[in-house]
């Protein structure tokens, strides 16, 4: 039992790095191509909102209080509060919802 | 010794939104009665989300080796993508021991953190932003394994949010900004959730779907607004 979870950690961590490992360590070429560098620019931005659409709404199993959490991350962020205060402000905004609604 | 400093000074918020991720990481390891240490040992050997979750279901149905690999291959096909993204970006004069090193930490948010610094990525700058998240999630999965019970439930699922939050505070400042951003914001968020919500996508592992999502939205960018040409 132990060797066979053991060995599923490993086979896990090594189909975890290989991804991460390879382009980086053997791609040294520039790339010139201006539609390639284009797509590479918008990449973080289109990872971060398919990461964060729709998942959000499911991230406290409840779907109201995620959802006033997740409105007051969009507030702050928009009036460019930074990382950490946006990050607070949707968990303590989705904490007092989740006390005060009666579910 | 400054710039592993200023790595270790911007992944700070990562390794914060991390913390409850793999805390509730730990807490279904341990209730779902596998031994004690054993999802440390997982989170601080793959450092991954989704992937983790997803082995040790398998391992809970005591899947084969082949099916383990092939799940996680697929999970974490993503990786590939970032990781050729980030080796436009980093110092090319980096060795390869070095570039085996920082790929260790390459996850969606370092990634997409790291792709948004001014400057050419340094070893010194790129070991300091991987290390921070590595100590927020292997220690966030230690406490959430071992103190199962340490939060309430209500502020455990709340700082579920945490991660989000800060992803929004990357994204929507960007958009104002960007008409281009914003369009790519925008299309990546409704194609991830039409892939949600249809039942057509369901076969399809998150980190597939994440894969399309994204590429669409990016290629939409790339063809409409293509970014100035370097001198």
């Amino acid at each position: 039992m132990t060797s066979y979870l053991l060995t599923t950690v490993l086979v896990m961590a090594v189909m975890t790095y290989l991804p991460r490992m390879l382009p980086l360590t053997f791609f040294k070429k520039e790339i010139h191509s201006r539609f390639i560098r284009s797509l590479l620019y918008y990449v973080p931005y289109a990872v971060l909102s398919a990461l964060t659409f729709p998942s959000i709404l499911y991230a406290t199993g409840n779907i109201a209080s995620a959802l006033i959490g997740g409105l007051a991350g969009i507030y702050f962020a928009y009036r460019q509060k930074g990382l950490v205060f946006v990050a607070c402000m949707t968990v303590i905004c989705s904490f007092i919802a989740q006390i005060v609604i009666p579910f | 010794m400054e710039e592993f400093l200023s790595g270790c000074r911007r992944s700070l918020p990562i390794a914060l939104g991390y913390f409850p991720v793999s805390f509730s990481f730990g807490v279904f390891v341990a209730s779902s009665g596998l031994p004690l240490g054993l999802a440390t040992l997982i989170s601080i050997t793959n450092l991954t989300s989704s992937g983790q979750f997803a082995g040790v279901s398998l391992m809970l149905v005591q899947a084969s080796y082949m099916e383990t690999a092939l799940t996680l291959l697929m999970i974490n096909a993503r990786y590939f993508l970032m990781s050729l993204s980030l080796s436009q970006k980093i110092d090319q004069k980096m060795s390869t021991l070095e570039r085996m090193v920082i790929s260790f930490g390459i996850t969606d948010e370092t990634f997409s953190l790291a792709s948004l610094e001014q400057q050419t990525l340094s070893f010194p700058f790129m070991a300091g932003f991987i290390l921070i998240p590595i100590i927020g999630w292997t220690s966030g999965t230690l406490a959430g394994e071992t103190l199962t019970n340490l939060l309430p439930a209500s502020l455990q699922s709340a700082m579920g949010l945490a991660l989000y939050g800060m992803f929004l505070a990357i994204i929507i400042p960007a958009s104002s900004k960007s008409r281009a951003i914003g369009e790519v914001v925008v299309l990546a968020a409704v194609l991830s959730t039409l892939m949600y919500v249809f039942p057509l996508f369901q076969g399809l592992s998150n980190g597939f779907q994440l894969i399309i999502a994204t590429l669409l939205a990016a290629l939409y960018g790339a063809w409409r607004y293509p970014v100035e040409e370097k001198e």
